[in-house]
């Protein structure tokens, strides 16, 4: 008798088990499929820092470090960031003494409601260490266009022109940005 | 969101050959766009095969000039690269003119050109679309189509593609490398994406079970290149039109223009006719701005977006005049 092979389709688990070290400590925990990154951390692991803005990768608010490298955590599946080291505004201070960035965002008065601010604060660390490693912007020169050209790889100055344009990930509804930016122009090199 | 399953690959061959069992697959790489539609409920795959830690990630020499960019190479990384920066300066400016310093962190070179429209009829579940359910209808023609297409659209689709590297990638005859069950495809990057015709829900020529793997440049072209952009807000938003264009400048003649266009089409719009009008003749605003309103004669624009049309003329006109002008200065850079 003949018969006929249908394509299985295959039960595939919808959670997996995953490892996210945050702020320095390791985390095991079963995640279903659809967690991202911003909801484990703030569902599962009580890191309520990381803020859901709009959750579309459009506000900024949820920026956490990943790798060191300044990422919206709304649009990083949790299951897909499995084994990643995640920083968050609550890892940054040292002790009771705040982060520079976070002291320069306190002096200048960087934020109204706050909301916004530890995605804020998070995307500057980001966005210093990317200009310190030569990552150019928009508004960066070209390589051999004259003045104020730096060459490719070298840190980039951050004017705030550079500091206005590489923050621009970060919505702030209060409209802060003038403080925000001379708080960031203060902790640049 | 629907619940799905989820495996990572050890392999490209073991992540083709699982996406190719199972309809419902899909690739995942950086998720910036993926995972958004599936919030949205525009995308609803029963399984994501993820991509992201595979090892395409060089920017390596080829023979002859060529550079291979591999498909999982973030968009920051890529726009920071020396060569690309200081040989493909509009490969640089377009990436960096799209999205924002996280996205860019996050979003592959692959998933870059295969991201979606950001038709709001496309994105929104609730309304028809032609595009995420084919036969429903195209409520942008007649509603909200200020940012959509004025070039090659049909009655089925009016969407743009929002890709800016894409649009570089056009002016600098690029290809995608796909790879399949079968082996390995080139396809030149102007063919990748289709005018929507009466199959808008397919928005490029991939097929269900191919990985984009790779992205080939030629050897940088003769003369100036550059990428602009115009957008609503100075930064953080998608084109209302863009320009890619390459131009080489010998004795006050054009020698050769490459010249493509963004946010006007469902396909980054490689502007064959206004090169044709360029070759040999005086590299003056008067001819580029010929060429461009050659170019653009075959518009035709919506009720509301009908700007685009001398939007997208004054950009080129401008950009190739700063190529020209950057000639005069430096005519042997590249």
């Amino acid at each position: 008798m003949a018969t006929i092979s249908k394509p299985t389709v295959q039960h595939r688990p919808t959670s997996s088990e995953v490892t996210l070290r945050v702020n320095g400590v390791s985390h095991r925990l079963t995640v279903d499929h659809r967690t991202t990154v911003l909801d484990a951390l703030r569902e599962h692991l009580d890191h309520t820092g990381p803020k859901k803005g709009c959750d579309h990768g459009q506000c900024g608010a949820c920026t956490v470090l990943v790798g060191g490298r300044r990422t919206n955590s709304c649009l990083l599946l949790a299951v897909a960031a499995d084994g990643e080291e995640i920083t968050t505004v609550e890892g940054l201070s040292d002790g009771e003494q705040p982060h520079p960035v976070q002291r320069a965002f306190l002096d200048h008065d960087g934020f109204q409601c706050g909301y916004c601010t530890p995605g804020q604060v998070c995307s500057a660390i980001g966005m210093l260490a990317e200009a310190a490693d030569g990552h150019p912007s928009h508004v960066t020169p070209l390589p051999g266009t004259g003045s104020g050209a730096p060459p490719p790889g070298s840190p980039v100055p951050l004017t705030p022109a550079e500091i206005r344009e590489r923050m621009s990930g970060n919505l702030c509804r209060c409209g802060a940005y003038p403080n925000i930016v001379a708080a960031i122009e203060e902790v640049a090199p | 969101m629907k619940p799905f399953g989820y495996v990572r690959a050890d392999d490209v061959d073991t992540a083709i050959a699982t996406v190719a069992t199972e309809p419902g697959a899909r690739f995942l790489g950086g998720g910036t766009n993926l995972v958004d539609l599936m919030k949205l409920g525009v995308e609803r795959p029963a399984l994501l095969v993820d991509v992201s830690r595979l090892p395409l990630t060089g920017i390596d020499p080829l023979r002859d000039g060529r550079w291979r960019i591999g498909a999982n190479v973030r968009n920051s990384d890529l726009a920071a690269h020396p060569v690309i920066r200081s040989r493909f300066p509009a490969l640089s400016q377009a990436l960096l003119a799209g999205a924002s310093g996280q996205l860019r962190n996050a979003a592959t070179t692959g998933g870059n050109l295969l991201q979606r429209t950001r038709c709001l009829y496309f994105q929104d579940v609730s309304k028809p679309c032609n595009k995420r359910s084919p036969g429903s209808g195209c409520p942008a023609r007649e509603g909200v189509h200020r940012d959509l297409a004025i070039l090659g659209h049909s009655e089925h689709c009016v969407a743009t593609h929002p890709s800016d590297l894409a649009v570089a990638l056009a002016a600098l005859d690029a290809s995608v490398v796909l790879r399949g069950p079968d082996g390995e495809r080139r396809v030149a990057l102007t063919e990748f994406h289709r005018l929507p015709a009466d199959l808008p829900e397919r928005d490029t020529v991939i097929a269900h079970d191919e990985l984009l793997t790779a992205v080939e440049l030629p050897a940088p072209p003769p003369g100036h290149s550059a990428y602009r952009k115009a957008r609503d807000r100075a930064s953080y938003a998608f084109a209302l039109a863009s320009v890619a264009a390459v131009l080489d400048v010998r004795d006050g003649e054009v020698r050769e223009a490459r010249l493509a266009f963004g946010g006007l089409a469902a396909k980054p719009w490689r502007a064959r006719v206004a090169e044709q009008a360029l070759r040999g003749a005086p590299a003056t605003e008067g001819s580029f701005r010929r060429a461009a309103e050659a170019e653009l004669a075959a518009a035709r624009p919506l009720r509301d977006n009908g700007f685009k049309v001398p939007l997208a003329r004054n950009l080129a006109t401008q950009v190739l005049t700063s190529l020209a002008d950057a000639h005069h200065q430096s005519p042997s850079a590249r």
